[in-house]
């Protein structure tokens, strides 16, 4: 499977699973989604349980808010991240906190699907990492794949989690893993072990990392469409880096960090976002606060810049081979 | 130094076109003024028609404009609209809202006596929350703005849970977490109260849409003011109950003032509020808001319309906020003193009283008897409350509550910054604090 169906198998088990579980957005209904990951979802499963939606983000999940007081386990698109914010409100003020103001009283058992990241010529408003906004929000979890197996894994527990989870969806690696090389040919899913996904049931528990890479010179943290960026680099120079992929940023691995960290003395953080209170900040501070007397270089962060997502220039904004392998030669030679 | 040339935006064209002017909305009258409401429009009781209650909303725009009336300054019910209830309904009607007024007191009391940080009354408003609540079923679902404290005593809610939240104490279930009078209920079909405004309105209509999906009896109907209407999540909720034509009944209590700013700022110079309902072809209703009957009989034929699958309806409360808008300001310092009394739609509590009066059923001595008979109720009620701890005395929650409900499990981040904030604890108090 490639990662849309992957995204699109998990939601078609907890449809069938679960009566409560409904999926719902713009255009996910009879059209399947704009990148088709509710294809043939409301054919099986009817129109009450998968539906569209007005342009509406507020609304989107103002309404899963109070379906999942009703009793439901709403699994709401928000097309591209860069629309979430219309949302916002109801996410921060409302779904993130009904648990915490109502002493249990009311929850938001709601999983937020959302595409996010660049490299897709998506301009400014389809290219955004918001990320650590939502790690921001106490209350709301936070999780990004970067393989069919752990999305299909990950969203279902993400589904059948009793809190809200902003389930974010690296575009540019659903149909295949990217080298970070916008110049070469895409290479599709087919081809990398975690294109094997099962049919049926099975989850991935949230707040753990997986090692995509042991090794002993640098610890190389990362997520999503840079998880396979940092790789491809990695393996061209021939570093013997330990790549961690975060899967979940809250609750975070920190276990995972630490240990991999005093390991290897050295620390890479990897993120498309922008760079000023990204998420990377909060990884570097982590890792300075529980590893320094392992430390035996600067923590580094590789990001985005600080400008809006460029739309001609996206390959110059974007964190590729040359920034990360800049970093590491700098990192090792520390 | 070059001069910069200024940028197109302001330059003025040539020629001789008149200049445009800024309109910002002025309430009619400021501290000072005498208020004068002659002018404001009352159609007679049976003027407006009542429509079946599976009329399309094009039919019944008008409604939109007039006024639901029942009873009339005489406290005489009639018209299409009079719900014709007994003499026990009525009394327990005005009873319930002597109890919300006796309630409100005795809290803004205590919050003057420095008992808590806050309080919100609803002085004038009874109506818009006690006889709209009895005229739907007790398990529909109610998703309250903050000052539908009328919604839990017309349910039986116990006045000590209420009292409990207000002062934060050991006694408050929601241990201390919430601003007072947001309270939560769901035993009772309350939604947790919110503090951002009109968020829980498409919330309301979120419920309604999964009752209906479900094939379940049960609607929703939710309360905000005519201020916030003017929010995004208002016209987010209106849009998603006309596309999926959801069961909700939504409530816009129109008491002419948002903290400081007239309904002119929500947009009431222009049109009605229940004229919302016209662009999203729903139902929209504009009733008395200050006669308790009328507000029955127009939230009971929404509730109707919503039970059959009719849809929802828009309803506007047309009333008035006769304090402040809460604990934090001084309406005086806005409005004229005397606006309140100025209002010529009276008091619903002493319009339903004259109505029962005219009736036969009621009269002055029993009616002072059970205002006293309330207050005492409120006060006993009061010092049990206290008992259990008021806002600022101490600390009454065990300090790990702090971290509880983030999360249905605690995660390594949370549990480490209550181990800190326990160390922290233990450093001020000692080893052996309890929650006082």
């Amino acid at each position: 499977m490639n990662m849309i169906e992957a995204i699109n198998s998990a939601m078609d088990i907890m449809l069938e699973r679960d009566p409560a579980t409904v999926v719902m957005g713009e255009d996910v209904g009879y059209f399947g989604g704009v990148f088709r990951a509710t294809a043939g979802l409301q054919k099986k499963h009817g129109k009450t349980r998968v539906f569209d939606t007005p342009i509406n983000e507020c609304g989107i999940i103002g309404v899963a808010v109070g379906m999942g007081a009703y009793g439901l386990r709403p699994v709401p698109e928000i097309q591209f991240a860069d629309y979430i914010y219309p949302g916002l409100d109801q996410l921060v003020s409302e779904a993130a906190r009904l648990r915490y103001r109502s002493a249990n009283d009311f929850i938001c058992p709601m999983t937020v699907r959302t595409p996010f990241g660049g490299g897709i010529f998506g301009g400014q408003t389809h290219s955004q990492s918001p990320e650590s906004i939502m790690t921001h929000i106490c209350g709301v979890k936070t999780v990004i794949p970067s393989n069919p197996y752990d999305a299909k894994g990950l969203l279902i527990a993400a589904i059948e989690d009793n809190d809200p989870v902003v389930f974010l969806e690296p575009k540019r690696i659903y149909n295949g893993p990217f080298s970070g090389y916008y110049d070469r040919p895409v290479e599709p899913w087919s081809k990398h072990d975690a294109s094997a996904v099962p049919e049926g049931y099975y989850r991935i528990d949230l707040g753990k990392a997986a090692t995509v890479r042991a090794g002993e010179a640098v610890t190389v943290l990362a997520y999503g469409t840079m998880v396979h960026v940092a790789k491809t680099i990695i393996d061209e120079i021939g570093i013997d880096a330990e790549i961690l992929d975060l899967r979940t940023l809250l609750p975070l691995d920190i276990e995972a960090i630490e240990t991999s960290v005093k390991k290897t003395g050295r620390c890479l953080i990897i993120h498309e976002a922008t760079r000023t209170s990204g998420f990377g900040a909060e990884l570097a501070a982590l890792v300075q606060e529980r590893c320094f007397y392992h430390l035996e270089a600067p923590v580094e962060r590789v990001t985005g810049f600080d400008t809006p997502y460029p739309h001609s220039l996206e390959w110059a904004y974007f964190p590729g081979p040359v920034r990360i392998a800049t970093a590491l030669t700098k990192i090792l030679k520390d | 130094m070059p001069e910069t040339p200024p940028k197109a935006s302001l330059r003025r064209p040539a020629g001789n076109l008149p200049p445009l002017s800024l309109h910002i909305p002025e309430p009619r009258y400021r501290p000072g003024d005498t208020p004068d409401f002659g002018d404001i429009e009352v159609p007679a009781v049976d003027a407006t028609p009542r429509p079946g209650e599976a009329t399309k909303p094009d039919a019944m725009r008008e409604l939109c404009y007039g006024l639901v009336r029942v009873l009339d300054f005489d406290g005489v019910a009639k018209g299409p609209w009079n719900p014709k209830l007994s003499p026990e309904r009525l009394r327990m009607m005005l009873r319930t809202m002597m109890l919300v007024r006796a309630f409100d007191d005795r809290m803004f009391r205590a919050q003057r006596q420095g008992k808590t940080s806050f309080y919100m009354k609803c002085t004038g408003e009874e109506a818009t929350s006690v006889a709209s609540t009895m005229a739907i079923d007790r398990s529909d679902m109610c998703f309250p703005s903050y000052r539908q404290q009328g919604i839990l005593i017309t349910r039986d809610y116990p006045l000590i849970q209420m009292m409990n939240q207000i002062y934060s104490n050991r006694g408050d279930h929601l241990m201390g977490r919430q601003l007072p009078i947001m309270y939560s209920a769901p035993e009772y079909g309350f939604f947790s109260v919110s503090g951002n405004l009109a968020t829980q309105y498409p919330q309301a209509v979120g419920w309604a849409m999964a009752s209906a999906s479900k094939g379940d009896s049960r609607i929703a109907t939710v309360w905000c003011g005519e201020g916030s209407s003017a929010e995004g999540d208002f016209h987010s909720a209106l849009t998603f109950a006309t596309v999926y034509n959801a069961p909700v009944i939504f409530n816009v209590v129109n008491n002419q003032w948002a903290i400081s700013s007239f309904s002119g700022f929500a947009g009431s110079e222009r049109t009605t509020f229940a004229a919302r309902a016209v662009g999203y072809g729903i139902a929209g209703l504009r009733v008395d808001g200050n006669d308790p009957l009328a507000v029955y009989a127009a939230t009971q034929w929404a509730a109707d319309r919503a039970r059959t699958n009719n849809g929802p309806t828009l309803i506007e409360h047309f009333t008035y906020r006769s304090e402040g808008h809460s604990t934090s300001d001084d309406p005086n310092a806005y409005r004229p003193a005397d606006e309140a009394t100025a209002w010529p739609f009276g008091d619903p509590i002493a319009r339903l009283a004259q109505h029962l009066e005219l009736l036969g059923e009621w009269d002055a001595d029993r009616h002072q008897a059970q205002a006293k008979d309330l207050e005492g109720i409120v006060k006993t009620t009061q010092k049990q409350s206290e008992k259990l701890g008021i806002l600022g005395h101490g600390m009454h929650q065990p300090f790990e509550t702090m971290f509880q409900d983030v999360f249905e499990e605690m995660p390594w981040h949370l549990k480490e910054q209550c181990d800190q904030m326990l160390a922290e604890r233990e450093a001020k108090f000692g080893p052996d604090w309890k929650p006082e």
